[in-house]
């Protein structure tokens, strides 16, 4: 099958006075890896069930390649959905598992029925649908457990099961809902590569809903970052690691967790803190009054701070190595309260050691800055006027 | 002491279980006995003539109770069908789709819980009398059709059924009809069996409904048949009457045998006592 392209225009969703959808704009090009990402209420699996169809939306329009499918039922649009707890129906082995999406499409309901309808139905049919659900069940090498019942296999066992259920109807686009987060560690990474593997191999549009920005990371073209009900920035991960559009993407993206600064704005833009000239300068706003003056937020990536002549100070309270990297953290002289992660090579030399005072440097070009309303402002290194 | 820990909760529910069980013993006891020994207190399990066949055989032929069986059979089995074909639907939908007031339908089929059969008797009866219908099999089981306790029942048992697995279904295709016979009530055969024991069982044992509606001894389920027998018999031939109480309980005991295990296990998973 083509892979589909979808199109959701203005949908919103209410439950009760909660607002959980608040006017949401998404186009998913063909064959795209797209994640929804956010903490656990920002809506995002509210979103992918109105895709579904398992939710109707207050407001909007969800659209498959050009079809409008907001009023069309979840059987008849033509998505598979891989669910937290895989659904798995319980009493049918593995291969009626698999075969229940396309026995429902292509059988009649009298030859769905149990006992009668093995003599009803057409037996190239029964045919053709055993012969796809061995090649799904193939492609995810779990043709040896086909006889077994879900209760029998162990968790990866049955993630595997529900997407070759998703896999054997060919549909316009797989939705997931948190796939791996009922796996273990090391199985969750295994279970990382074969998804993006199967997405490459079939080429199908996937929408991945996860809290998880490591998963969304490394296996989306793109990343659609959810809070509180809107959809916060769109982007390939790259765009969301390098320019976050936002204080929130710029604090949920990365681990370890961005170092954030408390600065103020001056007068044409310079920016302090504690007091102290940091060198650099915020951007006049294209629109609206020309300078942007008050108290900042000041973003720095862990693997872009370095030892420095000169910058804030700071005392190292731990350092910690993980093999090839370590992670020193150190407090702010000014205000031991504000935290700063500082990533370096395990190889390259602590200047002091533990407990020592250092200066914090870092490139102007790798400073995110945040408005008072947590909206990126541009920043730019700023030529030091001597004191 | 480790003895006594192991054993003592086994002792105190066979001591439990004695005054449960004599009832049975006491009644299969009489049975076997002649009449000049129906009134001895004594529980010693060998009569002195044992009178069984006569008092059996009597049973037999004194009274259709082939018939008797016969009609609780079709009652029973009537009433069960048409109770599990509406409370399923009814419990499927008031545990798993959002509607309008289904809190309100909820709580009036709590309500409806506490209202006893003999409250309704005389409406019903006026009802049945009016459109002629008394002394019919229909009679002993329409007031019996729709089971608030059957709703009750599996709406407790279908409320743990995972929803992802039915929005699975949904997205597979199945009809909510299909959702609810072929995968909910799948899931909750313990309970499905657990109300056929217990529907059986009243109904089979019920001598109150029967005794108003019907007159014919054709139509007569076992217990009433019962009565029928004990005035035929001017109530003198106890080891008789016994005898064919045996008979009529029977069915019902290897009913329950057969499905104890399903029946435990749905009265524990959905916390009915």
């Amino acid at each position: 099958m083509q892979p589909q392209s979808l199109e959701i225009l203005g949908v919103e969703k209410s439950f009760g006075a909660d607002n959980v959808l608040k006017s949401i704009d998404l186009s998913i090009r063909p064959g795209e890896f797209l994640s929804l990402v956010g903490m656990s209420g920002c809506g995002k699996s509210t979103l992918l069930r109105i895709i579904a169809g398992l939710e109707t939306p207050d407001r909007g329009t969800v659209s498959i390649s050009n079809r409008d499918v907001t009023d069309v039922d979840p059987s008849e649009r033509n998505l598979a959905m891989v669910f937290q707890s895989y659904a798995l129906y319980p009493h049918m082995t593995v291969r009626e598992n698999i075969a229940t999406p396309l026995r429902m499409r292509r059988l009649s309901f009298a030859a769905r029925l149990p006992l009668i309808g093995r003599m009803i139905a057409p037996a190239e049919t029964l045919q053709e649908i055993a012969a796809s659900v061995k090649e799904a069940a193939d492609t995810l090498q779990i043709g040896h457990l086909l006889d077994r019942k879900p209760a029998q296999l162990s968790g990866g066992q049955r993630q595997r099961v529900a997407l070759a259920r998703a896999l054997v109807r060919q549909p316009a686009a797989f939705l997931m809902d948190e796939p791996l987060s009922n796996l273990d560690a090391k199985l969750r990474a295994h279970m990382r590569e074969e998804l993006t593997g199967l997405h490459r191999r079939l080429g199908a549009t996937f929408i991945y809903v996860t809290h998880d920005q490591i998963e969304a990371m490394t296996m989306s073209d793109r990343i659609a970052l959810m809070s509180d009900g809107g959809i916060e920035q769109l982007g390939t991960p790259d765009d969301l690691y390098q320019r976050p559009a936002s204080l929130t993407v710029a604090r949920f993206i990365g681990t370890p967790t961005i170092n954030l600064l408390p600065v103020e704005i001056g007068v044409a833009g310079r920016i302090t803190a504690f007091g102290e000239e940091l060198g650099l300068e915020a951007a006049p706003k294209t629109a609206g009054p020309a300078t942007t003056s008050g108290p900042a937020t000041l973003g720095l990536r862990a693997e872009d701070l370095r030892p420095a002549a000169d910058g804030l100070a700071a005392r190292v309270v731990r350092s910690e190595t993980y093999g090839a990297d370590r992670f020193v953290t150190c407090e702010l002289v000014q205000d031991p309260a504000v935290r700063i992660v500082m990533r370096q090579h395990a190889g390259e030399g602590l200047p002091g050691g533990a407990d020592a005072t250092l200066r914090l440097g870092f490139d102007a070009q790798r400073a995110h800055l945040f408005g008072a309303d947590g909206r990126r402002l541009d920043v730019s290194a700023r030529a030091r006027v001597p004191a | 002491m480790a003895v006594l820990r192991k054993y003592l909760p086994h002792l105190v529910l066979a001591l439990g279980a004695v005054p449960m069980l004599l009832p049975f013993y006491w009644m299969f006891l009489t049975s076997i006995r002649s009449p000049s020994e129906i009134f001895d207190v004594s529980l010693w399990p060998i009569p002195q003539h044992l009178d069984a066949a006569q008092n059996y055989a009597r049973a037999a032929s004194q009274v259709p109770m082939l018939r008797f069986m016969l009609n609780g059979v079709i009652v029973c089995g009537g009433i069960l069908i048409v109770q599990v074909l509406t409370a399923v639907p009814a419990a499927y939908a008031l545990a798993k789709l959002k509607f309008p007031a289904r809190r309100l339908m909820m709580t009036l089929i709590i309500a409806a819980l506490c209202v006893p059969m003999q409250a309704l008797a005389l409406p019903l009866f006026v009802g049945l009398a009016k459109t002629n219908l008394l002394n019919t099999y229909f009679a002993m089981m329409a007031p019996f059709f729709l089971s608030v306790f059957a709703i009750f029942l599996f709406h407790q048992s279908f409320r743990s059924y995972p929803d992802e697995v039915i929005e699975a279904a949904r997205m597979d295709g199945f009809s909510e009809m299909e959702i609810c016979w072929r995968l909910v009530l799948r899931g909750s055969l313990p309970s499905l069996a657990a109300f056929a024991v217990f529907s059986l069982v009243a109904h089979w044992n019920d001598l109150y409904w029967p005794m108003i509606v019907v007159t014919d001894t054709n139509l007569a389920p076992p217990p009433l048949g019962m009565l029928f027998f004990a005035d035929v018999e001017s109530g003198a031939n106890y080891g008789a009457l016994m005898a064919g109480a045996a008979i009529i309980t029977a069915p019902m005991v290897i009913c329950f045998l057969f499905a104890r295990r399903h029946f435990i296990a749905g009265i524990t998973m959905t916390g009915v006592k």
